[in-house]
């Protein structure tokens, strides 16, 4: 029997705002341990939250991004549990009335486009952060990040595989990056994903016995925690074993799931509507104007790229991971004539420079306009596309204009036909064997000729001339 | 000595014509706390250096606000900036709060000087102040009958005369019914016209600071001070703060006064309704129209009460762990046994109860039946008084059902406490403002004519009191103590 994979992921969003949900204090990772505190979020006697209308924002723009209906009423609720790091000893989040619900995400697997379901989108508080001494006998809470704005995205169980977990996470990932909702780095917890897994053989409707799984702090975790996950049920189901409702934890040393609890330990939460924050009620206006915040998403902007400048979906794919990569190169490719050419120069020599570099897009000196610049003087012949790359390396490092370069070093491409000529002929009396090679049928010694040109010139001679006038000098011998 | 009962637009005269000065009256209250608090028990903490360094600043000058050099002080469950904030509890014995609350801050800000810190039922939660977790308040009028609580700490300091006023905190009557108990005037502000940051919270949907005055204007003074919108509370009112004071204008003919007919049957005794019936007369013979109301959901108040504020109390108290600040239980295994032995040697018998019926009250599968059911009910009271209003424009009622107890007479007995706060729990229900003014003795004991006003309408409800004060003047009487004799 064969088993269907059947996953269900649930993500929190730290919301990139400059305070934190309910209080005043600054909301920033990487800060000394309880710097970034106040009464409020420490949970002082007789403080109380007024929320954030920035996070209130951002979140509701997520909802959006994420195809979601905004509710025009909603609510705050307490959820009520012990723990060192949870100040107050409740947390406030959003419980049956979410910010936004019924949407979704469209993702491409190998050819097949899929649509994965968006159970609900709610806003809550973050925790603090336990750091525990070395010689394990005692704890340290780092409040910095308790009341950090976040939002819990819950997607249905539409996910069919890790692969497909994975491919899922990233486009996420890019939608809230492209709507400037959160940078969304895992290594420093401003996404952060638990996963639903459960097996069912094909063809069965009702869902088996599922596992959560926490504590997957990569993509590639993730994947490879579902995988652990699938093979593990897999092998129990097949042994004609039933498998148990646990929570696990990922184990990236071990790389296998470790029992957290059992079903039995569940808490109860004790929600409750949160009495010191009125409803949320928002206008049909005011959600109209988060819409209008929302850029043009990854998905579209993917489609639009392969059509309007006709460049492959791989392409499309690579070049709209990021909004800035996807606005530099829409910038550059609008103005060439042929914009695989300047997906080519993005894809290859930029990505290529900034991985070297450590570098990100936006802190490119090169401009898309100048590297439009570039493209046009190779299409025009200015300069060959050998002298386009050590431009462009110097433009990328310096942000110079390509003429500045060009005029700087003396780079102009020879496309005088007397002066490609004379040189020619020099080559051709000096290199019989290559000549002779030619016109015995080996077409590939002209590239030898066309080379010794180049040489001369020092590279700035146009090969296209070149190989031209060569070919007529011999044919005319 | 100086009289501080007489009035805090008296003393501000006295302070402007310079008869007085703010060092004079810091000196009197202190005095006063020094000779009779041992016996009443009202203070929790005294800031005697801190009230005569103020003073000394405030007497070279001549006030400008009413409140200006006049000596108050706080229920401990408002935060001061500094000084031990207690809530009653041992749980947060040693407290110093890194802030102040809004209250303390607009009072401190208009020249009142805040001279301690008021004992109270922990965290708010009870009717005689037994239930403080160091020692019980006693009655000014009589040292063997409680105070009357949550508020007992505010409003027996205010009736001893050791302080010009006090503010108290109400959930389900903690400021009236000791105000009456203790024949002072106790004012709770609608819901939401008084901040609440830096009230260490009980019943967040309930909870709301007002005044423990000896006159009605002096609350009127008080309530100005502290009323406003206050953006660190979101549930505080964005509205217009009246003039209070100059809505005191002794008239009240053709004022429709409203008298619940379910209220004459919840255990009021004879003698208490001997005297709220010549309350109800002297209130015609002033001009005012006296009808009949029904409120029908009355006889589920209390019931209602008992569910959403230990709800909220079970979720607010949750901070109390011993992690971050208070006191923590030491000899604890591990973080399970610390909890439990933080809060069980923390919290007293009452906060203990609460924090359980609440806690069951909003667990899965038990939500609907209690949680859900009490809010809606809590509806269907408010509803009762906004059709009661649409026909009269205050209601009145006892404050409470008799005069003070005796100290122990109740304790064994939760649910005959809880009875005292019959009358007053609708209208924290309701979120509405209603002031307890005092309105005769009985056995030498002082009982409180409460007096309920529309949503936000604290200025009809000042004016009443206001008229009916001063055509009885039951608050000129004082007891012993704070005429500088025995009581």
């Amino acid at each position: 029997m064969d088993f269907e994979t059947v996953i269900g992921l649930e993500i929190h969003v730290e919301l990139a705002t400059k305070t934190k949900i309910f209080c005043n204090c600054k909301n920033e990772f990487g800060a000394p341990p309880n710097t970034h505190v106040c009464p409020v979020c420490m949970g002082s006697p007789g403080v109380l939250p007024v929320l954030n209308e920035e996070a209130l924002r951002l979140g509701i723009r997520a909802a959006l991004a994420l195809h979601c209906e905004v509710r025009q009423s909603s609510k705050f609720d307490r959820k009520n549990y012990f723990y060192p790091d949870n100040p107050k000893a409740y947390q406030i989040s959003q419980y049956d009335e979410p910010i936004g619900e019924h949407g979704y995400v469209e993702i491409v697997v190998g050819e097949e486009n899929r649509r994965i379901g968006i159970t609900r989108v709610h806003l809550e508080e973050d925790a603090g952060k336990l750091n525990h001494s070395a010689y394990g006998d005692s704890s340290y809470v780092d409040f910095n990040r308790a009341g950090v704005p976040l939002i819990e995205i819950v997607s249905e169980p539409d996910i069919r595989s890790a692969e497909e977990a994975r491919l899922f996470l990233e486009e996420l990932k890019a939608i809230m990056q492209y709507c400037l909702i959160s940078d969304c780095k895992m290594e420093e917890g401003s996404l952060r994903c638990d996963a639903n897994i459960s097996l069912r053989p094909f063809g069965q409707e009702k869902f088996g016995t599922k596992t959560e799984i926490k504590n997957m702090n990569s993509f590639r975790n993730v994947q490879r925690g579902l995988e652990y996950e699938r093979s593990r049920q897999e092998k129990i189901l097949r042994g004609g074993d039933a498998v148990e409702q646990q929570t696990l934890r990922w184990d990236e040393t071990t790389a296998a799931t470790i029992l957290m609890r059992s079903k039995e330990d569940a808490h109860d939460y004790r929600y409750f509507p949160d009495p010191d924050l009125p409803r949320i009620l928002l206008t049909g206006a005011y959600i109209e104007d988060r819409l209008k915040e929302i850029p043009e998403l990854p998905t579209d902007k993917r489609n639009r790229f392969e059509k309007e400048y006709g460049i492959p979906g791989y392409d499309a794919g690579v070049l709209t991971a990021s909004r800035a990569l996807s606005e530099y190169f829409d910038e550059t490719a609008k103005h060439v004539k042929d914009p695989k050419v300047a997906s080519n120069i993005i894809m290859g020599d930029v990505l290529g420079y900034l991985k070297t570099a450590e570098k990100e897009i936006d802190e490119l000196p090169m401009t898309p306009a100048h590297l439009v610049e570039l493209v046009g003087l190779m299409e025009n012949g200015t300069i060959s596309s050998k002298i386009a790359k050590n431009v462009l390396k110097d433009m990328m490092e310096s942000g110079k204009a390509p003429k500045v370069i060009i005029e700087e070093q003396g780079l102009v491409q020879i496309s005088d036909e007397g002066q490609l000529k004379a040189i020619a002929e020099r080559v051709i009396a000096a290199n019989p064997k290559s000549v002779e090679d030619y016109r015995s049928g080996k077409e590939k010694a002209i590239g030898a000729l066309v080379g010794q040109v180049m040489k001369e010139t020092k590279g700035k001679a146009n090969p296209q001339m070149v190989n031209q006038i060569i070919i007529d000098l011999i044919n005319q011998a | 000595m100086v009289e501080l009962g007489i009035g805090i637009r008296q003393l501000h005269d006295a302070l402007q014509r310079r008869e007085l000065t703010a060092t004079d009256l810091a000196e009197d209250s202190i005095a006063r706390i020094r000779e009779w608090d041992k016996d009443v028990q009202a203070f929790l903490k005294v800031t005697e250096d801190d009230a005569r360094q103020r003073a000394k600043v405030l007497s070279g000058q001549a006030p400008q606000g009413l409140l200006e050099g006049i000596p108050f002080a706080l229920k401990d469950n408002m935060t001061t900036r500094g000084v031990e904030t207690t809530c009653g509890s041992k749980i947060l014995s040693g407290y110093i709060p890194p802030y102040s609350a809004a209250v303390t801050e607009k009072l401190e800000a208009q020249g009142g000087n805040l001279v301690g810190k008021l004992n109270m039922d922990e965290f708010a939660m009870g009717s005689s102040t037994e239930n403080s977790g160091y020692f019980p308040t006693r009655n000014p009028w009589d040292l063997t009958v409680v105070p009357g609580g949550s508020s007992g700490g505010s409003a027996a300091a205010v009736a001893a005369g050791m302080v010009a006023f006090a503010l108290g905190s109400d959930t389900g009557g903690s400021i009236r019914q000791p105000a009456s108990y203790c024949g002072v005037v106790g004012l709770k502000p609608t819901y939401g016209r008084v901040s609440r940051y830096g009230l260490v919270s009980y019943a967040s949907s309930l909870d709301q600071i007002g005044p423990i005055t000896n006159t009605v204007e002096d609350a009127a003074i008080v309530l100005q001070a502290i009323a406003g919108h206050d953006q660190r509370d979101s549930t505080s009112v964005r509205l217009e703060v009246p003039d209070f004071v100059s809505a005191l204008s002794g008239d009240i003919r053709g004022l429709k006064i409203g008298l619940p007919k379910e209220y004459l049957d919840l255990g009021m005794d004879e003698s208490m309704r001997a005297v709220f019936d010549t309350a109800v007369n002297q209130l015609r013979a002033l001009g005012a129209s006296i009808h009949e109301v029904t409120l029908p959901h009355t006889a589920y108040a209390l019931s209602a009460y008992y569910l959403i504020a230990p709800a909220e109390a079970s979720s607010n108290l949750a901070r109390y762990d011993g992690v971050r600040y208070g006191f923590r239980a030491k000899d604890a295994d591990n973080l399970l046994d610390m909890y439990n032995k933080t809060r069980s040697q923390g919290f007293g018998t009452e906060v203990k109860r609460r924090i359980l019926i609440g806690t069951y009250a909003l667990s899965s599968g038990y939500y609907d039946a209690y949680y859900k059911r009490a809010q809606q009910v809590r509806t269907l009271i408010r509803r009762d008084f906004e059709e009661a209003f649409e026909e009269v424009d205050l209601i009145i009622s006892p404050t409470a059902p008799t005069t003070a107890f005796k100290l122990g007479e109740k304790t064994s007995d939760p649910l005959t406490m809880y009875l005292s706060d019959i009358y007053t729990i609708p209208v924290n229900l309701a979120g509405l403002p209603a002031i307890s003014v005092p309105c005769g003795f009985i056995s030498g004991l002082p009982a409180g004519l409460q007096m309920i006003g529309k949503m936000f309408d604290e200025a009809t409800v000042l004016r009443a009191a206001h008229a009916y004060e001063k055509a009885t003047d039951w608050t000129s009487r004082r007891p012993q103590i704070a005429k500088g004799g025995r009581a």
